[in-house]
């Protein structure tokens, strides 16, 4: 089976974490091409090259395919899809928006935020929050598929694959890129930091916020939220963990003054080691916590910081 | 300017799902339906634009079983101008795949030319993503998915969307489709007089087959399980008890 692999690449540069968690996915289907895309991708390629199980880059790169525009990078991969059985890429907002584009283009299903490979035709996802895993069986004969990366691990370093180079397709010019708004930040990205510490609607305000961030930087962690953080304007959306957010896995994930809401717990479930500190002791959110601490926030949380 | 919004008729968001002890679903019998959340948002967008003048006529959809029409009475109710039902399923527990209602979805917009489409970004149940990109891809339009914000400026709209590093704001031109994201809105509630008034709003009915569209589905489900439980832990008394556990565990 030959699979085209769409690497995440984001200013010229490639998002290892995310790419090499689809790599160990989309090796267990075939023989993986990793495609990088963008305004400038060479050295994006000359990185996914070194991925272990990767056997050959394609690099295409044009004006139109900067920035990630749908329009255009999905023509980009329809134009390459007769080579290929399956196209997938790792579920980030940027392949969510171009995948099922790509899908109905070939006139196929997307198989959207895939947690596990069954075989070549059939794979996991989960349905209702994550309150429910749906194994679907594919009779398409191309296969589009996200892979939600927390559940696969990266792979390796050391392959040495080769690097090709093609041309952009035509630029349907149907929308161009205005600006991003990206928060300058030295904490670490939220779906591949090793510490999450996420707060929820306990937290009270914006201003409070300030202590979630302070004790993730005491931990050296990326900052997450609760939906209802979120919804409450507490914290941003690209903080928000959970089904309708970001899912991830860290090695220690704090809940802070969050309840647990299944949606939330859909987002975070597969962290190693889960600490919730919340002062209703009755929260779900202690039914999956390692440890929990029924405590004040306010109080357990400046003394935390001081003593960690 | 015309708008279209598509709606979906999902399990309410605050109700505990249950999975088929025999592994074929998810048990939707006599529970309690909603539209789903983000096309409340989608809705609710459709109408401000109408508010704001710049949009004449607000057109809602729904796809699936006909009690779907309870979706698009909702919706009228909130201020849409006319509904679309497409009766493509008698059990409700058929959930027609993205690519199949984007296909109806296309031939509606054949039909009925809208210059905008607003649709949720996910339906809650099965969690696709997938419909609003499909049928930008058939209609051959501009898509914008992900919008936190949307401003339409003569031939073209201006959507910021919510993107893993924070926003990325984009121009697309109209005709477009546009997928909502949580903070675009939060939307109203709709008041008995206009649900008195709803009633009287047109709804025309039709089927897949209509439009000249098979909605066979491409996914087998082989079956449906419940997600792996995750034993509870241990719970401490004191911060200096958390601390000694953690750093029992090696974790700081």
């Amino acid at each position: 089976m030959a699979v085209l692999l769409l690497a995440e690449v984001t200013d010229g540069e490639l998002a290892m974490d995310a790419t090499a968690k689809a790599v160990t996915a989309a090796k267990q289907i075939g023989d993986v091409t990793v495609l990088c895309a963008g305004s400038s991708a060479a050295a994006a390629g000359e990185a996914a090259s070194k991925i272990d199980g990767v056997s050959k880059v394609i690099v295409a790169e044009d004006a139109s395919l900067g920035h990630r525009l749908a329009e255009s990078t999905a023509a980009l991969i329809v134009s390459m899809a007769d080579d290929y059985d399956h196209i997938v890429a790792p579920a980030t907002t940027d392949a969510k928006n171009v995948m099922p584009r790509v899908a109905a283009l070939l006139d196929v299903m997307i198989i959207s935020d895939a947690s596990g490979v069954v075989d070549a035709d059939t794979f996991e996802r989960p349905i209702y929050a994550g309150n429910a895993v749906q194994t679907v069986k594919s009779t398409d004969a191309k296969k589009v598929i996200t892979f939600r990366t927390s559940t696969f691990d990266a792979a390796g370093a050391g392959g040495s694959a080769s690097v090709e180079t093609v041309s952009a397709a035509a630029d349907p010019g149907l929308s161009s890129w205005v600006e991003d708004h990206v928060a300058a930040s030295d904490r670490p990205e939220l779906t591949s930091a090793g510490v999450v510490v996420s707060g929820g609607r306990g937290v009270g305000s914006e201003e409070d916020f300030a202590l979630i961030e302070k004790l993730a930087d005491k931990l050296g962690a990326a900052v997450g939220a609760s939906r209802a953080a979120v919804d409450s304007g507490y914290a941003p959306n690209d903080w928000q963990v959970g089904q309708t957010g970001k899912v991830v896995a860290p090695e220690l994930y704090v809940a802070v003054g969050i309840s647990g809401a299944i949606q939330h717990l859909a987002g975070m479930k597969d962290s190693k080691i889960i600490v919730a500190i919340n002062k209703d002791e009755e929260a779900p959110i202690f039914q999956v916590a390692d440890y929990g601490l029924v405590a004040d926030l306010f109080e357990a949380v400046p003394e935390l910081i001081e003593k960690l | 300017m015309k708008v279209l919004v598509p709606v979906k008729r999902v399990i309410d968001y605050n109700v505990k799902v249950r999975v088929k002890a025999d592994g074929t679903g998810v048990d939707l019998a006599n529970v309690k339906m909603s539209m789903n959340p983000f096309d409340e948002i989608s809705v609710e967008q459709a109408i401000r634009l109408k508010e704001a003048g710049q949009v004449d006529e607000v057109v809602v959809v729904s796809i699936g079983v006909k009690q779907s029409q309870e979706t698009l009475r909702t919706a009228l109710a909130m201020g849409a101008d006319r509904a679309i039902l497409v009766v493509a399923a008698d059990d409700v527990h058929n959930d027609i795949e993205p690519l199949a209602v984007a296909k109806i979805l296309k031939a509606i917009v054949d039909e009925e030319k809208p210059e905008l489409v607003l649709c949720g970004k996910q339906a809650i149940d099965n969690d696709m993503n997938a419909t609003g990109q499909m049928l930008s891809a058939l209609l051959g339009w501009s898509q914008a998915t992900f919008a936190s914000k949307v401003e339409i400026d003569g031939d073209n709209a201006v959507v910021t969307r919510e993107v893993d590093g924070g926003l990325q704001t984009i121009k697309v031109s109209m005709p477009t489709v546009v997928t909502v994201d949580l903070r675009l809105n939060e939307p109203r509630y709709a008041s008995l007089p206009n649900i008195m008034k709803a009633k009287k709003k047109p709804m025309d009915e039709k089927t897949p087959a209509d439009y000249g569209v098979e909605v066979g589905n491409r996914l087998e489900i082989v079956k449906t399980v419940e997600p792996a439980e995750r034993a509870a832990g241990i719970k401490v008394d004191s911060v200096d008890a958390l601390v000694a556990k953690l750093k029992e565990a090696g974790a700081v």
